[in-house]
């Protein structure tokens, strides 16, 4: 009788313990991206956005100036080709960043972007960007990134400048690693 | 039926006798306590003088990361679930704990999870550094090789207090003696059954948190990477939903122990007693919707910023519930003031004073200027030392006679108060001006303007440890002999603890006591 009511809170206790668990690992991270989209918190703008003809709002523009960083120990030349544009909201953009490899080796670079104001950040859309995929570049050779966007005309009015940052991260090791784990794998499968 | 222990060493590994565990981890605590309290004595010695003297900054961040964690995990948690062990089933009338063979095994990974942290002192590279609270990717891409076996240990601790947490729970939902309702159990039972509760809410998280830090590290995910697309702001939030729970499973224990002691040496019931209950209830239900308060200036919104700091100033009334309810218990009382009595007042008073400064903490805007000072360092010594290490103090003096059967010597007691007392106000209270002058913390060197405040807190560093080699010394001579204990030790204390012979048997309430 004791025995059995002791089981019950205990098995109770842990089917807690364990989807915290899960809730820890599975759910926080995928809520907190979530809220962090909806919100524009910590200047994460949205993924490949499929432009919509809009009025362009002549009436006003709104400076977007760019801002190119390295992370960490990331050798390469990175820097935007502008340091800032005027834009009509609704008008579509083109510029491009440009990225340089002075190193004697192949690399793979990821570049992270960040927006500042947040609240502008869910009315800044990206039709094309580099950021949506991993840079390979070869021991010296350059290239130009395109990007081009859209700033929205429901952006608010008192938003009058836009600054746009993006990291570059050096993935080399990251991607090799995985591509090497892929290769194994689909050796073993073969 | 009347059966003692096994002789030996076997006695201790094999026990599932609620008293021994509770012995076990009270030592265990005692001894990282002491471990924690050296590491504390190291970094003190290098912050006596500005410059670098005695330890390079490397050694000194592996001290500062493993003083918090030991004492965290290794003195402050253990101590309150030997308590447990040892007093609930006394309390509410039970025989033992309600899992007792998960009990011995809760208590025997500690040493191994224990064991594997210290080693990593030894290991190339060094010990953790970066740290009690971990942040990515300080722990992650930037972490000693040895940040595997913290994360491992750190499963083991969190595997540990959970079940210590299930046990808890299940005795004191299926063991109490007939008669003995949820509103009639002594306070300190109720703060740990919620105290449990939070354990089993937010250990997991914990767990998650290092698991995710692993993955990170050896399986090539980026939970915590901002290359992968993941956020290092994602650590922070995971981490304090654990952190600031887990700063009330600190202090919720400690608030039954005080609402214990006071009543007893103030000779009247405590007041409000189930204002207590709630009040203790509403500050764990709160606790669980404030962790970012610790994070005012990673960049929140407005609106965030405001919640959490409203939020958190709203602790600040069932906090004063209980502060209210303990002087209007001494009000009038006939007060004495034997050692459990003095540490039980110094935690209301100097409680009260890392809880105003914790308020200080609370306004968002004034937390940029304090955030990662001295300050921060002030606060939550203040509300640790006095109120964990304070109030498990006076539990230990308040029952040792109860446990023993000897009364422990009450001088030796009053010295070890006095020490304490001065040694940690000496050390901590300092800190405040410092923090407020900008000293940031974790730095093995500092600015010239700090010197003299650093050499007073260093002096009350050491007078406190001294303190704390009264204590044991008094602790070791009551267990070894000394004056015999009457049943109720004190005079007309409450609580069927107070009706079982001192020493308390191997085996007590076999048959139920009769709860009116």
């Amino acid at each position: 009788m004791r025995i059995s009511k002791n089981s019950k809170v205990t098995a109770k206790l842990l089917a807690l313990a364990a989807s915290m668990l899960v809730f820890a690992i599975f759910v926080m991270p995928p809520l907190y991206d979530a809220f962090c989209e909806i919100t524009g918190l910590n200047g994460k703008t949205g993924g490949r956005y499929e432009a919509v003809p809009a009025a362009i709002d002549t009436s006003r523009s709104i400076t977007v100036q760019f801002v190119a960083s390295n992370n960490d120990n990331m050798p390469w030349k990175f820097s935007p080709s502008v340091m800032s544009i005027e834009v009509h909201p609704g008008e579509i953009m083109d510029t491009v960043f440009l990225a340089f490899n002075p190193t004697k080796v192949d690399m793979i670079g990821q570049a992270i972007p960040s927006l500042v104001p947040f609240k502008a950040a869910q009315y800044f859309h990206k039709t094309e960007c580099f950021c949506f995929n991993q840079q390979k570049l070869k021991a010296g050779e350059k290239a130009e990134l395109p990007l081009r966007f859209i700033v929205d005309p429901d952006i608010p009015k008192n938003v009058k400048t836009i600054t746009l940052s993006y990291t570059l991260f050096d993935v080399t090791e990251r991607i090799s690693k995985n591509v090497d784990k892929n290769n194994t794998k689909s050796a073993r499968e073969g | 039926m009347a059966h003692g222990p096994q002789a030996g060493l076997k006695r201790w590994l094999y026990t599932t006798n609620h008293k021994d565990i509770g012995t076990l981890y009270l030592w265990f605590s005692f001894a990282m306590f002491f471990l924690g309290g050296c590491m504390a004595l190291v970094i003190r010695a290098e912050l006596f003088e500005p410059g670098l003297q005695i330890v390079q900054p490397e050694f000194f961040n592996q001290m500062t990361t493993m003083h918090g964690l030991i004492m965290v995990f290794g003195a402050v948690m253990p101590a309150f679930v030997g308590l447990a062990n040892w007093m609930i089933p006394m309390m509410i009338g039970a025989p033992d704990m309600a899992l007792p063979r998960m009990n011995n095994w809760s208590f025997w990974i500690l040493p191994f999870g224990f064991a594997m942290l210290a080693s990593t002192l030894f290991m190339e590279g060094g010990a953790p550094n970066f740290g009690w609270t971990f942040y990515a990717p300080l722990s992650t891409e930037y972490a000693p090789p040895s940040v595997t076996f913290f994360i491992f240990s750190v499963h083991i601790l969190g595997a540990s207090s959970i079940m210590g947490a299930i046990n808890i729970i299940a005795t004191i939902l299926n063991m109490r003696a007939p008669g003995m309702t949820l509103m009639k159990m002594p306070l300190f039972v109720w703060t740990w059954l919620i105290t449990a509760y939070l354990l089993i809410a937010v250990m997991p998280v914990l767990a998650g948190v290092v698991t995710m830090m692993l993955m990170d590290i050896h399986f090539g995910t980026s939970f915590f990477s901002a290359a992968g697309g993941g956020d290092p702001v994602l650590f922070q939030h995971v981490f304090w939903f654990f952190g600031h729970p887990e700063v009330y499973i600190m202090i919720l224990p400690a608030f039954g122990i005080i609402s214990a002691i006071i009543p007893t040496f103030a000779r009247k019931p405590l007041f409000g007693y189930s204002s207590m209950v709630y009040a203790t209830a509403a500050i764990a239900f709160l606790s669980l919707i404030v962790w970012a308060h610790h994070m005012f200036t990673v960049g929140m919104p407005i609106a965030g910023e405001l919640f959490f700091m409203y939020a958190t100033m709203l602790i600040s009334v069932p906090t004063g519930v209980k502060i209210f309810n303990w002087v209007s218990t001494m009000f009038r009382g006939s007060m004495t003031f034997e050692t459990p009595m003095l540490f039980a007042i110094a935690f209301i008073i100097l409680f009260a004073i890392g809880g105003f400064s914790g308020l200080m903490l609370a306004i968002a805007p004034a937390d940029f200027q304090y955030h990662d000072t001295y300050f921060v360092v002030a606060h939550f010594h203040y509300v640790l030392v006095p109120g964990a290490i304070f109030s498990i103090t006076a539990a230990v003096y308040y029952w040792l006679p109860k446990w023993t059967g000897n009364m422990y010597n009450e001088t030796m007691g009053k010295v070890h108060f006095w020490l304490a007392f001065i040694g940690l106000n000496l050390t901590f209270f300092p800190m405040h001006f410092v923090g407020l002058a900008g000293m940031p913390r974790r730095i093995p060197d500092y600015a010239l303007q700090f010197a003299d405040f650093n050499q007073m807190a260093s002096i009350g560093a050491f007078l406190f440890g001294a303190a704390q080699v009264v204590f044991l010394f008094n602790v070791v001579r009551t267990v070894m002999g000394g004056k015999k204990a009457t049943e109720q030790v004190w005079d007309n204390p409450q609580g069927l603890e107070w009706t079982v012979p001192s020493p308390a048997p191997y085996h007590t309430f076999s048959t139920p006591p009769v709860v009116r």
